[in-house]
């Protein structure tokens, strides 16, 4: 190593200090922490004594923990690809010059600026089995909505075994479409740089507008996907503050997710050992789900050669 | 023009205008909400525009101001005043000690070339993908451990959830970083020439250059700590304490039936002020959204 490469490596570490010094402070230690934690008997009352894999083996045989575990994938399968689509069409729509394109887009992105709990408190309210705006509106076209937040929606199988959906989970995931526009923006910046030369070759070589679509928009724009997809992955598998405020993980725990188990078993039950446990599970299920999407996305993600 | 160009045109704005008066109806239906009176609130079937808005008289004058507004403001399950207080004390920690942190730290992964800056740069960019509930049980016990151990007490403060902004946030740092890397570096070299520190670079050259992007990662950041809810939830232990995320979900569920005119009013409040940041800043603000989605 030379002088200057010294000299540099003094600097740039002196102004990423902070950085490091949080890295270290914030995440490694506690990620370091949880997991010791989570091989421990720890309340908040007592110090942590080690019990071994005793935590991890007692998550196993938890159902309400399992039931956290498949309510939060259903939820993801249910949310990601409708507000990916749906903010994908948007763009598509907002991408169109046309006057009074801004106005539009502003609209569009504005409900996403609404602090979560305002957000919450509007949609308890749009949602009301009585007198939510929701249902008065379905109203005037002969539908009777049922009470969002608390209605059965169907039920499979007989008694012992019967398993009942309700409404709840779908009405949590139709009132984040509200917020897509931050997903939407990221979408819109991806389509403007779609060189235009691409949509005249291939009108020239006969493509319609699907097939313009499809060949050219989709390709060009599959790395934006991609970003917005594991952004809504991440987020996705950590809510919280909807069903925590809006149905308190109800009813029946229909909306009982990962983070509120999680949480409820950390700061009430005071299970704290327990708890780093399911913080583990929950980061290898944002890892393994992750992974395969970034494995997946050599089939379907193009980067222009760089 | 033929019918064949205008009819796509005509779509699209009927679709459009369509799917904005969608997103407009929650925000209408909350003000709507918020200016009735309770029996109007709750009657069947309700009116789009309320038949009337009771105002607060004051000494038998009549003010413009709503009387819903008025008692959500001055009412004692919600303190309004030092809900906003708190909110504010918090947000502009956490705005101060990320925008000064972040760019010191984007400065040096933009700007220096030492060794080992990619593979710091690599575990930054991983550490996003580590959520706050998978840490808060571990951040809890340290915050309890140093309020056990040293005069400092952390829980039940302001202190958890401003300090980890003062180390550098790695979203914002990476937001920092792409646009630092756009400036050219013959400015840093000539400046280098003249005999300016590093840190003067980076004081006197980069950040009066990078105002549009510091303006973006201050939004960002007060944006995040007005909205926060999991955070206060989890450390603060005293209502006097809530910030207005938390105070206002108090509200809410310590009603049996919630009085929904005065919860959306109390919305309404909470909303406007990062709409109104929202417009004052509108163009920097969306840039810094696309940014962040393309370079990654």
């Amino acid at each position: 190593m030379t002088h200057a490469d010294r000299k540099n490596l003094f600097k740039g570490l002196a102004f990423c200090s902070p950085w490091l010094i949080g890295f270290l402070a914030f995440t490694l230690v506690p990620v370091a922490l949880s997991f010791y934690y989570s091989l421990c008997d720890y309340t908040l009352l007592q110090n942590p004594h080690y019990i071994g894999a005793e935590n991890y083996r007692m998550l196993w045989n938890d159902h309400v923990f399992f039931k956290s575990v498949i309510n939060t994938l259903e939820f993801a399968a249910l949310a990601i690809p409708s507000a990916l689509g749906i903010s994908l069409g948007l763009a598509i729509l907002l991408n169109v010059k046309i006057p009074g394109q801004s106005f539009y887009r502003t609209i569009i992105f504005v409900p996403s600026l609404v602090p979560i709990v305002a957000s919450c408190m509007v949609w308890l309210w749009l949602l009301n089995g009585k007198l939510g705006l929701v249902n008065i509106l379905l109203a005037k076209i002969g539908i009777q909505g049922p009470s969002w937040l608390t209605d059965v929606l169907f039920t499979v199988g007989s008694p012992p075994d019967r398993v009942s959906y309700y409404w709840a989970m779908p009405a949590l995931a139709f009132m984040g479409l509200w917020s897509v526009g931050q997903t939407v923006i990221i979408y819109l910046a991806g389509l403007q740089d779609v060189p235009q030369e691409l949509y005249e070759a291939a009108e020239i070589d006969g493509a319609g507008a699907w097939g313009r679509m499809r060949h050219v928009t989709l390709p060009m724009i599959s790395p934006v996907i991609f970003f917005n997809l594991i952004m809504a992955i991440i987020g996705t598998l950590q809510v919280f503050e909807k069903p925590y405020i809006m149905t308190q993980g109800g009813p029946a725990r229909a909306t009982y997710f990962f983070t509120q188990c999680l949480y409820e078993n950390a700061f009430r039950f005071m299970k704290m050992g327990y708890a780093s446990a399911m913080a583990w599970m929950e980061l290898l299920l944002i890892l393994a789900l992750t992974g395969i999407a970034f494995w997946s996305s050599k089939r379907w993600v193009h980067y222009q050669g760089k | 023009m033929n019918l064949n160009k205008i009819a796509p045109r005509i779509l699209t704005h009927a679709a459009l205008l369509l799917i904005c008066a969608g997103f407009l109806l929650p925000f209408f239906w909350m003000l709507s909400t918020s200016l009735k009176p309770l029996d109007q609130a709750m009657e069947f079937p309700p009116r789009f525009i309320p038949r009337t808005v009771p105002l607060y008289t004051y000494h038998n004058k009549v003010t413009p101001l709503p009387q819903n507004y008025y008692d959500v403001i001055t009412s004692d399950r919600f303190d309004f005043p030092r809900f906003s207080r708190n909110t504010l004390i918090i947000a502009i920690l956490c705005v101060t000690g990320t925008v000064i942190s972040s760019s010191l730290v984007a400065y040096g992964f933009a700007r220096i070339n030492f060794r080992g800056r990619g593979v710091l740069f690599a575990i930054m960019l991983a550490t996003m993908m580590i959520p706050f509930p998978v840490l808060m049980v571990s951040l809890f016990s340290i915050f309890r451990f140093l309020g056990d151990h040293t005069p400092i007490q952390f829980l039940g403060t302001f202190k958890p959830l401003w300090i980890g902004s003062f180390f550098g946030s790695a979203f914002n740092i990476f937001l920092l970083r792409q646009f630092f890397m756009t400036i050219p570096d013959e400015l840093s070299d000539a400046a280098r020439i003249d005999g300016c520190s590093e840190f003067a670079i980076f004081w006197r050259i980069i950040l009066p250059l990078s105002k549009p992007a510091l303006i973006v990662v201050g939004l960002f950041t007060f944006m995040a700590a007005w909205n926060d809810f999991l955070g206060p939830l989890v450390y603060l232990q005293r209502p006097e304490q809530y910030t207005l995320a938390l105070g206002l979900q108090a509200f809410q569920s310590q009603h049996g039936g919630t009085p929904y005119n005065q919860l959306m009013a109390a919305s309404v409040l909470i909303i406007t002020p990062v709409i109104v940041l929202f417009f004052m800043a509108q163009k920097t603000f969306v840039q810094g959204i696309a940014t962040t989605g393309l370079k990654g």
